[in-house]
């Protein structure tokens, strides 16, 4: 029945991907880590490909704390996260007003579980997620904030309290998903170590699995089915990558293998792209079938996830190489030097490649052509740890102080 | 059609009834609903609908909201400031302002929880930008650390400012001195420690934080393949300093160790040997004239276990991930006259640069930071 179900899911995954496809979705949304679609991928928004700072920085808005939770695109609301306070333990969650840069509320919490973290980090380092009407703010001390559009809290959960020993004090950083009426988390450590899921309206735990007590830093992904209802979380974890069942949390497939703890696979039609020693093209098993490796190839991402944009991949190494690669092969197409370390993952916006380094040096890359070209670089002149948000023809990017919308001036302007 | 009439009279009747009783529910009730919440979401269905119920009630106001967290455990007075922030809003919406008369009277009670008094002090001084000074004069040794913090933050503001007019040097110090008394914050430690010391005045920072700095220490015992952890080495189970140990390079005994360190620290690898997989017990008494309970609080990269008196306390099975002041704390019960304090320090296998530390540091303090006890 399991296996049988599965197979469903799976061969419905493959057909509804290219009715998913970010390439003909109209997302003006970017509803988590990575985007609505955990891709990073957002090929309708037109962005700036040149930055002017008259007539491009559409608002540069000042943040409480710091964080390198990405923000994240709800409507008219972009919502972020930071933490302060001398510890750490002030959780800040904020919604702008994405055509003013105006705060419009601002709910602060109380750290329950562990706020130690590596300098470079903070407590806010999770990107919130939000299905549209809620908003999951998660943060390192294993705190989950559920609030609505208009900042009234839901419900409140600190996963600490459950499991006093879950966390690191190098920092926690993995993000949450919302996927159907659950909310995901994967709270990987020396600790306490699991994942869970929890009903997205009361914050009751659905399922809980125990993983391995080892650290680990990526996100829960989704991988689609033909229906909301047969959507999978996929776990990526350092002993290997493993679906389940959303409302249950049963696992239907796993594929033991050393993979990366730090960034995170990306599913594109069907098939698991994972940091794996190196990188490696997957298809999950379907009922009584062995795992499908696509292929395996030695470019190994550093801190920033790898990114599918038209049949290519995209995999940026810890000395700032960018390397793209055949999507189907794994065959390196070219490569080109960025610079400077990276732990934003990239996005696309419309057909340009946008990265951020972590002195806040912005890359615009142009995938067009052949090679790889540097179509324009800007200095935002601050440290940036968090992934870029797309959203309605506007990149926003976050540093440890400040908030920018970039975007093309409006016709009133 | 008449018995169509009748039953939405009934209806509607029944109705108000059940509005009527949703609004007699009494503000404390509500917010003991909300109270109720504890771990694995206990109590969320009831505290959602009650958070639900207040924040649509009209004429609540912030100080009656904050009561609530009195008596409330961290959990439940997260959702009460959410609700606190809510209510607040609707207020500046509906009247432009709080009532500063009441917040002022919730901050100057300290019966109130502290977390609700710095909100309160935060909502009254965003209103009233001039009650700041002349609250916080009085709390250098206010209960809320938050508060606490304010208060010490604001002498160093003065100090500065005694600075920037050329006072003393002296006079500048004692407000520094003043201030640093009072910090129980690390950052705010470290600064006016550095202060004072620029002009001319001396700080015991192990003093200061009740770091435990003589030792009796003894290994390296066997740690390989991570299995020394669970292993109970003779250390866990007698003390005689004269004794020889079987130890994982040959015997070994327990020899003093003095920390110099200014945050506690306690060196293994200096002390007894720079050796991977090895474990290492650190034996301290400590002296205190009544029972009293107070914190333990250490900061480590290797994985620890400590015992109180021969009873565990804690133990943390975590290597190389991070470590700070107060990384760990757990609540214990000190016995009137000596206590002995025993952490096992285990190293493991990793041979990154990073992870060759093998030390500890720990502290004994009340709740708010200040030191308990004393070293015989």
């Amino acid at each position: 029945m399991k296996l049988a179900r599965y197979t469903t899911i799976l061969v419905a995954a493959l057909l509804s991907a290219l009715a998913l496809s970010p390439a003909v979705a109209v997302a003006a949304d970017w509803l988590q880590f990575r985007g609505s679609f955990g891709n990073g991928v957002a090929h309708d928004s037109q962005v700036p490909t040149e930055w002017d700072d008259e007539r491009h920085i559409a608002w540069k808005a000042p943040l409480p704390g710091k964080g390198p939770a990405s923000p994240i695109v709800v409507g008219e609301n972009i919502v972020v996260t930071s933490s302060s306070g001398p510890q750490q333990e002030m959780l800040h969650v904020l919604c702008l007003d994405a055509l003013t840069g105006e705060k419009r509320w601002e709910r602060r919490f109380w750290a329950t579980g562990r706020t130690l973290c590596h300098p470079t980090s903070a407590n806010a380092a999770p990107t919130p997620a939000s299905d549209g009407e809620l908003i999951f703010a998660f943060f390192s001390s294993n705190d989950l904030v559920c609030l609505d559009l208009e900042g009234n809290l839901k419900w409140f959960r600190g996963l600490a309290y459950d499991y006093p020993k879950a966390g690191n004090d190098i920092g926690m950083a993995s993000s949450p998903l919302v996927i159907g009426d659950t909310v995901v988390v994967q709270v990987e450590n020396q600790g306490n170590s699991f994942a869970e899921g929890l009903d997205r309206e009361t914050g009751l735990t659905k399922w809980h699995l125990d993983r391995e007590p080892v650290s680990n830093w990526s996100s829960p992904m989704a991988l689609r089915g033909a229906s909301p209802e047969e959507d999978l979380v996929v776990l990526q974890s350092p002993d290997g990558v493993s679906t389940h069942d959303a409302d249950t949390g049963e696992e239907f497939w796993k594929f033991d293998g050393e993979c990366s703890s730090v960034p995170s696979l990306v599913c594109e039609q069907g098939v698991l792209y994972v940091p794996s020693q190196g990188m490696m093209a997957l298809r999950p098993a379907s009922e009584g079938g062995e795992t499908d490796i696509l292929w395996q190839a030695s470019v190994a991402p550093g801190n920033a996830s790898p990114l599918i944009f038209q049949d290519s991949l995209f995999v940026l190494n810890r000395g700032g190489v960018l390397t793209s690669s055949n999507a189907a092969s794994g065959d390196v197409q070219w490569r080109l030097r960025l610079g400077g370390t990276f732990w934003a993952s990239p996005v696309v916006a419309g057909s340009h490649l946008y990265f951020v380094n972590q002195e806040g040096k912005v890359f615009i890359v142009s995938t067009g052509g052949s090679e790889g070209e540097i179509v324009s670089e800007y200095e935002l002149g601050e440290t940036v740890l968090a992934s870029p948000a797309v959203g309605d023809d506007a990149l926003y990017i976050r540093s440890n102080g400040h908030l920018w919308k970039i975007a093309e001036p409006s016709a009133e302007s | 059609m008449r018995g169509i009439f009748c039953c939405g009279v009934l209806a509607i009747v029944a109705c108000a009834t059940i509005s009527t009783a949703a609004e007699s529910q009494s503000v404390d009730s509500l917010l003991a609903d909300i109270q109720a919440v504890g771990p694995l979401g206990e109590g969320h269905q009831t505290a959602i609908s009650a958070w639900g119920k207040l924040a649509e009630m009209p004429g609540l106001t912030v100080p009656q909201v904050l009561a609530g967290m009195d008596g409330a455990g961290p959990l439940a007075q997260n959702w009460i400031r959410a609700l606190a922030a809510t209510v607040a809003e609707q207020a500046m919406d509906r009247e432009g302002e709080l009532p500063a008369d009441e917040l002022e009277a919730f901050v100057r009670n300290t019966e109130h929880a502290p977390r609700g008094r710095r909100l309160a002090f935060e909502y009254l001084t965003r209103q009233e930008p001039e009650k700041r000074d002349e609250l916080l004069a009085g709390m250098l040794d206010d209960p809320s650390l938050e508060l606490r913090r304010d208060a010490v933050q604001a002498l160093v503001d003065h100090a500065e400012k005694l600075a920037e007019q050329d006072a003393q040097e002296e006079e500048v110090r004692k407000v520094y001195e003043k201030a640093f008394a009072a910090a129980r914050d690390l950052d705010q430690i470290e600064q006016l420690a550095g202060k004072i010391k620029e002009l001319g005045g001396e700080v015991d920072l192990p003093a200061h934080f009740g770091f435990v700095t003589d030792w009796m220490v003894i290994g390296p015992f066997d740690n390989t393949d991570r299995e020394g952890f669970s292993k109970a080495y003779p250390p866990e189970t007698e003390f005689n300093p004269d004794q020889e140990y079987a130890g994982k390079d040959g015997a070994v005994k327990w020899s003093p160790y003095e920390s110099t360190d200014e945050h506690g620290l306690v060196n293994l690898n200096e002390h007894l040997v720079d050796e991977k997989q090895v474990v290492a017990y650190a034996r301290a008494e400590w002296e205190i004239p009544d029972a009293t309970e107070a914190e333990f609080r250490w900061g480590t990269v290797n994985a620890t276990k400590v015992w109180l008196n021969g009873e565990p306390v804690a133990e943390h099975d975590v290597y190389h991930s991070g470590s700070n002041i107060d990384q760990y704390r757990s609540i214990v019960k000190l016995r009137p006259g000596k206590n002995v304090i025993l952490v096992k320090v285990c190293q493991n296998e990793q041979t990154e640069p990073w992870t060759n530390r093998w030390e500890v540091q720990l502290r004994v303090c009340d709740e708010l930071g200040t030191p308990v006890g004393q070293a015989p």
